[in-house]
């Protein structure tokens, strides 16, 4: 594997908040077009990881790097590469005072310097990517959770980014909800986005990631494709993992 | 007694002292927000110094009766700065709306204050400044939030007009007095300056209650919907 084909390099990242220490030296290489997914107990760094990639929380001491360009450190030009660096959020945080259109619309216009007629065009194509054009008018409090969702996938898509961070997208969402959204994810990445996704939904895992970093105590415990960490006798602290959460969904 | 006939023959200078109260109103709600929204966001996103001036100027225009506030203007710090020659109009407006600002400042803090976090950092992981962000998510939807508790400031400038005439201000009640003096006409003159207020002030609220309707967004409670 050639080395042009990494996108995102992720370098010894420490993140304590007071006495806790929440990520202890977390390293990985991103290719382009592939899908991480993060499993892990709640507590143990995922949604924190993801957020230090794109600076929203600075870390402690280690190193990011998208396309060759040190992202930590880089002062004001953080907006540059948080265009670059797409992120959907647990709880959507749509903007509550705009429509759909022009939630999607709104970075395109005030970050991209858009136009407004191109800015719209760009807005309703990613909205019928995760079909949503017809809710273009509607404002956030008239959606529900999975098409809040879809809109919030398709704002960070109009930045075309080179990566998207899905911190816990479906978490907020009930089974069927989940499902709609777990489908447009599914569609991206065949269509060859990158993604680093944060999640308890094991069967998203397993059929579309390329490979699962299982994260305990602010390390990468484990990691490797999902049949290995799932199938392989060598790999077992996963298999617990998982295996705790059936039991509790049994009870 | 015939009060009708003797109130008509008045009635434009009462009119004139409408003019000069709405003005006062006006000026003071203008500065208000001209002042205390930028107050607010320094309290809210500003370094410990600007909020420690923020919060000591906010102190200071809500500790002190509006009446010791006109004389210390009007007596003391204008001429003092150099402004002495200031009309008592514009005296009487501008304390009203340095008043009026600490006041305001707090309601814009309350309202930016319950936008929720998560606009901003979505906001920002789109890769807009916090100015940007500042200006296209938070402000749009903290004035909205904002706006029934602010329009409780028109009735209140409204009312505490009336306290300039301490320092000469021809407005409503100044005028009001002076045709009592002329007429010798006491209740039913104050009784007319008292209808105008009640009039003016129900005026402004209908016009603010428009507003918000106009601004309403469905899920956005303005509780005007």
């Amino acid at each position: 594997m050639n080395d042009n084909d990494i996108v995102l390099k992720v370098e010894e990242i420490y993140k304590s908040f007071g006495d806790t220490e929440v990520l202890r030296g977390v390293s990985f290489d991103v290719r382009r077009g592939e899908t991480k997914v993060f499993i892990g107990p709640s507590g143990t760094g995922k949604s924190t990881l993801l957020r230090c990639i794109n600076q929203l929380t600075i870390p402690d001491r280690g190193r990011v790097w998208l396309d060759g360009e040190e992202v930590t450190n880089s002062g004001a030009r953080i907006n540059y590469f948080r265009q670059k660096i797409g992120m959907v959020f647990q709880n959507f945080f749509l903007f509550d005072h705009l429509t759909a259109l022009k939630n999607v619309e709104l970075a395109l216009l005030k970050v991209k310097g858009m136009g407004k007629a191109e800015a719209r065009e760009k807005a309703l194509t990613e909205l019928r990517q995760v079909g949503m054009e017809d809710w273009a008018d509607h404002y956030p409090a008239e959606l529900s959770g999975g098409q809040a969702q879809r809109v919030s996938i398709a704002r960070a898509l109009a930045m075309d980014p080179d990566v998207i961070l899905f911190d816990e997208p479906t978490s907020a969402l009930d089974p069927e909800l989940t499902r709609e959204v777990l489908e447009v994810m599914k569609k991206l990445a065949r269509n060859g986005m990158t993604m680093l996704v944060v999640t308890h939904e094991m069967g998203f895992a397993c059929s579309v990631a390329n490979e699962v970093l299982f994260m305990e105590n602010g390390v990468v415990a484990e990691q490797g494709p999902p049949d290995l960490l799932l199938n392989d006798p060598r790999f077992t602290r996963m298999k617990d993992f998982i295996g705790r959460i059936d039991s509790r969904m049994d009870d | 007694m015939d009060v009708l006939p003797i109130l008509i023959d008045w009635l434009p200078y009462l009119l004139s002292g409408i003019v000069s109260t709405l003005g006062l109103v006006l000026v003071a709600l203008g500065l208000g927000v001209l002042l205390g929204l930028p107050m607010a966001l320094g309290q809210v996103y500003g370094a410990r110094p600007i909020r420690w001036v923020v919060g000591v100027y906010v102190w200071f225009f809500r500790g002190l009766p509006i009446l010791v506030l006109l004389f210390l203007f009007w007596f003391g710090i204008f001429p003092a700065i150099g402004l002495g020659h200031l009309s008592a109009f514009v005296v009487g407006a501008v304390v009203l709306g340095l008043r009026g600002a600490a006041y305001q400042s707090q309601i814009f803090r309350g309202a930016i204050q319950s936008v929720g976090e998560g606009q901003m950092i979505a906001a920002r992981s789109l890769g807009m400044s916090r100015l940007t962000a500042i200006r296209s998510v938070i402000l749009p939807q903290a004035m909205r939030i904002a706006l029934p508790g602010w329009s409780n400031e028109y009735p209140n400038i409204l009312t505490d007009s009336a306290v300039c005439y301490a320092i000469g201000v021809v407005e409503l009640l100044t005028i009001t007095s002076r045709i009592v003096t002329q007429t010798h006409i006491t209740i039913p003159i104050y009784l007319a300056a008292a209808g105008i207020f009640i009039v003016l002030n129900y005026g402004g609220l209908k016009l603010l209650h428009g507003l918000e309707k106009r601004i309403a967004i469905p899920g956005f409670g303005t509780g005007a919907m």
